[in-house]
């Protein structure tokens, strides 16, 4: 690559810049619309002529927005740790272990990988009134457990197999004891596994709509996505373009926060699982 | 300190114990190592079975009920009489239609924008980070929160998008409405594409590229000759998974026409079953065509794949 002529350096810089413009806009547009006052909303130009907090300001106020963030985070947080758990035991049996029916398992993971979300909808909705799950926080969790755990399994078994385990017995050969050797040898080589993983899964269970409007009636397990939906109608007599593009902004800072510090990571993850499979 | 006298004895007996029943086949490690293997995977087994396994069932099971959940006393097996009354609605044909097309286009100008972007990703010298970053803010954004941003675009008198083209109302019409949601899809499908297919890139060695094109072949050439053929393994992975993400389209479709306008995908009218019309049996029963649809994606990919299918011990290498 470093036999690139100047004018091809200033084509790919041009594709980089169209690239950025093209990736932005509509998140911009959402910065924007989220600024405008109400009686601005009308006026279709990109951004606003005024710029107002009153946005922000009415929804991290209401009940209505606050109490499915709090859902948000805690259904992702507890999901996400569960999954990586159950899928960093499963994915060290994976790279690590022999034993039989390890295909009938990856088989396993990739056919839940593929499962079309609706068709769980139906008879999940009848099993979690019937078991009492439904518009709980463990209504969402669960079906979001079993979601994770093919993407960590996959992304898991496809970074433990990278990890040089013959320095586990290195380590104990210098005398350490098992457990030094994993604390001290093992753990760091994977948890920069376990941490891809775990971003991909809370993104997954943020970003879920599906099962969030299906498995929950009120506010007290509704996710900020599936809440958004519900912004129109009630007592507002404003058009509730304003507070959802607010409440969009508000649900898009983790993700750009995610994507700034570990960028490198999420292209690994990602690729590893899907590729080296 | 009373612990170093017995340790060793305490170690040995275990060792000896075992030595006592040699088993022909299968050495005492490997026996313990698949004992520890089935603890291991047991627990993410049980989820995952519990979670998706036996709700299919029970679909399989309610798609051959009479079951309304307004009627709760008419609750009867009725057979597939469910499975004709669906595949003889012109709505679900519509909506299978309306499905297969948004996957059509969606995913065949997400796999050529991929592509570009892979080539953008991977020749760029400047701002390589940057480009990175935010090409990752459309995969990460939540679905909902970029498909309201396209609503609110293409609003008449509100959007920058409906000024732009005239003041149109794209969403109020069929076709234009299906464009729309298929322009959401790439937005946001795109960098995922573009990723996968760049993992497959740099698969491809700069040198045999260099030679080809000493031997006189063009840029285009070298492409489709050296890289395209390298990398079909990635694209053929990347395919899978966008396609059958696509057939399960959902949230765009929801937040940008609720499928009305003949934009109702399989699972838009599938969840408007149970939740609008609450019907249990039918509901079930597009459910179970839409995972039959999706079986039969994945196995004609997966026999095109052939040896290469990801978790076979062929493509790893």
């Amino acid at each position: 690559m470093a036999a690139l002529t100047g004018k091809q350096q200033t084509g790919w810089t041009a594709a980089n810049f169209v690239v950025i413009v093209l990736a932005l806009i509509p998140v911009a547009w959402l910065v924007s619309l989220s600024f405008k006052a109400p009686s601005a909303v009308t006026d279709p130009s990109f951004w606003p002529a005024q710029w107002t907090w009153g946005n922000y300001s009415g929804i991290l106020t209401s009940a209505q927005f606050l109490r499915p963030l709090v859902n948000s985070i805690g259904i992702g947080l507890i999901s996400t740790f569960i999954s990586v758990v159950l899928a960093s035991m499963a994915a060290y049996a994976v790279a690590r272990l022999s034993f039989p029916g390890k295909s009938v398992l990856i088989g396993l993971a990739l056919l839940i990988a593929m499962f079309p979300l609706i068709a769980l909808v139906t008879p999940m909705f009848t099993i979690e009134r019937s078991l009492g799950l439904f518009n709980t926080w463990f209504g969402l969790i669960i079906p979001y457990v079993a979601f994770g755990l093919p993407l960590g399994i996959y992304t898991l078994s496809a970074f433990f197999r990278e990890i040089p385990w013959e320095l586990e017995k290195a380590a104990k050969m210098d005398g350490a004891s098992p457990f030094q050797a994993f604390t001290l040898v093992i753990a760091p080589l994977a948890a920069p596994g376990m941490v891809t993983t775990a971003i991909l899964v809370f993104l997954a269970c943020w970003n879920d709509f599906l099962l969030a409007i299906s498995f929950t009636s009120t506010i007290s397990s509704r996710t900020a996505p599936a809440a958004m939906e519900y912004f129109s109608g009630g007592s507002v007599f404003t058009t509730p373009t304003g507070p959802i593009s607010a409440a969009a902004v508000v649900i898009t800072i983790p993700i750009i926060i995610f994507v700034l510090f570990f960028q490198r990571r999420i292209v690994a993850g990602l690729t590893s699982g899907a590729v080296k499979g | 300190m009373s612990t170093t006298v017995p340790a060793t004895g305490t170690t040995a007996t275990p060792a000896h114990a075992k030595r006592r029943k040699p088993r022909p086949q299968l050495s005492e490690g490997a026996k313990q190592e698949r004992r520890l293997a089935f603890w291991l995977v047991a627990p993410a087994v049980l989820v995952m079975i519990a979670v998706t396994g036996y709700p299919l069932f029970y679909a399989i099971y309610l798609s051959l009920e009479r079951y309304n959940l307004e009627l709760p006393q008419d609750i009867k097996f009725i057979g597939f009489a469910n499975y004709a009354a669906v595949l003889s609605s012109p709505y679900w044909w519509q909506s299978l239609e309306v499905t297969v097309i948004i996957t059509v286009f969606s995913v065949g100008i997400t796999l050529v924008l991929g592509m570009l972007l892979a080539q953008v990703l991977h020749r760029t010298v400047f701002f390589r980070g940057t480009v990175r970053t935010v090409s990752l803010i459309p995969y990460g954004i939540v679905t909902v929160a970029a498909s309201y941003s396209w609503q609110f675009a293409w609003t008449p008198s509100e959007g920058y998008l409906s000024a732009a083209f005239n003041n149109g109302a794209p969403l109020t019409s069929q076709v234009q409405a299906i464009a729309v949601i298929v322009l959401a899809e790439i937005w946001k499908t795109t960098p995922f594409m573009g990723l996968l297919l760049l993992a497959g890139l740099s698969l491809v060695p700069d040198d045999l590229l260099r030679a080809a094109r000493v031997d006189g072949a063009s840029p285009w050439q070298a492409f489709t000759r050296i890289t395209l053929p390298l990398m079909k393994p990635a694209i053929l992975v990347a395919l899978l998974f966008r396609t059958l993400d696509s057939f399960r389209i959902f949230d765009n479709i929801f937040i940008l026409t609720s499928g009305n306008n003949g934009t109702a995908s399989v699972s838009t009218l599938g969840y408007d079953n149970l939740f609008n019309a609450l019907n249990l049996g039918i509901g079930s029963t597009i459910a179970i065509l839409i995972f039959i649809c999706v079986a039969i994606i994945a196995v004609v990919f997966i026999l095109g794949f052939g040896t290469a299918a990801p978790g076979t011990d062929a493509g790893k290498r």
